[in-house]
């Protein structure tokens, strides 16, 4: 798709100078949105959609480098870099602890630690990062949440999370939670163990194509100035969006743990 | 693509934003109304009544997404085209 100002363009013959102006804005690349355009790459058989991959890896090496930057000297008093990302690691922690019970977090919280921070820069890279001045062929780059193959590759990853999580604290017993609280329940409880990958997926994908396309709408309407409180918006709901699937994993992963009929954790 | 087919998605795209926009206005309201109401009756406890309003916040929210996701899949993915 290619948000373009049809009406102007259509009535040259009104074309005063203001409206050339504003043509030309409207053709600046800001004010394009493309859906369902993909930059392919084949590898193997295989077609990819690079723009993803290249995002993604742009977001995955930024990561790592303030990390490296991060731990390069550590110190007793941190400041500056360490500061934060201490205090990331901290909120992080404190996430897993709360969802996942103070005896079993330990061991989650690079895996949840991991989605919430790849989750947050990628929404953040894509509406902070002017992405549309770097051009590519057949597509555009945007934020890596943006497709969906990418939000459903981190659902099920999740999902297969929870089952490890599971089977490897409760053996076979981890099937029980099937049949509980009646075995009536079971195909419900089959059920949920599809919807929630699903729901995770979607909510991450329709939030993040969302708030890209009310910008871009908006962008397209009056590029200057009125669209910057909706995109202040995009940032605060990206960063929700990223702490729920953050948290949601973290509810699965403790939820396979510890059992339907176990004591309540809180 | 067959003008019956694309008028009708475009309907249905616009119906499915639309009514998946009623139920979660609704709870999002109830759910903000309440936390108001909690954080009239005890002030001291505004910080964590915040932070669970938000994230039920976007759970509710999520709802009208997915009503979203199929506007979207009819507008530029339609698998009738």
């Amino acid at each position: 798709m290619r948000l373009q100002a049809e009406a102007i363009r259509t009535h040259p013959q009104n074309g005063t100078e203001m409206l050339n102006s504003l043509h030309n804005l409207i053709f600046m690349p800001l004010a394009e949105l493309e859906v369902g355009k993909h930059y392919y790459w084949h590898i193997g058989g295989l077609k990819v959609h690079g723009q993803v991959f290249l995002t993604s890896w742009f977001v995955a090496s930024l990561l790592i480098g303030v990390a490296f930057l991060a731990t390069r000297k550590v110190e007793r008093i941190p400041s500056g870099l360490q500061n934060l990302m201490e205090y990331a690691l901290e909120f992080i922690r404190d996430l897993a602890k709360n969802q996942i019970g103070e005896k079993e977090y330990r061991p989650w919280v690079p895996f949840v630690g991991t989605l919430f921070l790849f989750i947050f820069v990628s929404n953040w890279s894509g509406a902070l990062v002017p992405w549309k001045l770097i051009h590519i062929p057949g597509s555009e780059l945007a934020a890596p949440t943006n497709d969906i193959n990418t939000t459903v590759a981190l659902a099920l990853l999740t999902s297969l999370a929870y089952f490890y999580a599971g089977f490897r604290k409760r053996g076979l017993g981890y099937f029980a939670k099937y049949i509980e609280p009646t075995p009536i329940l079971l195909p419900i409880n089959i059920l949920e163990d599809f919807t929630k990958p699903l729901s995770l997926s979607f909510r991450l994908f329709g939030n993040i194509l969302a708030d890209e396309l009310v910008v871009a709408v908006l962008v397209l309407l009056v590029p200057l100035f009125v669209p910057l409180p909706v995109m202040i918006l995009g940032l605060f709901t990206s960063a929700i969006q990223a702490l729920i699937f953050a948290t949601l994993a973290a509810a699965y992963i403790g939820e396979a743990m510890e059992g339907h009929g176990a004591e309540e954790h809180g | 693509m067959d003008p019956i087919i694309a008028s009708a998605s475009v309907i249905a795209a616009a119906l499915a934003v639309g009514l998946a926009a009623i139920g979660p206005g609704i709870g999002q309201g109830n759910a903000a109304g309440q936390a108001v109401e909690g954080i009239a009756r005890q002030p001291e406890a505004e910080g964590k009544i915040r932070g669970t309003l938000l994230l039920s916040l976007a759970f509710m929210e999520a709802l009208t997404i997915y009503g979203l996701v199929v506007s979207l899949v009819l507008l530029f993915a339609n698998p009738f085209s």
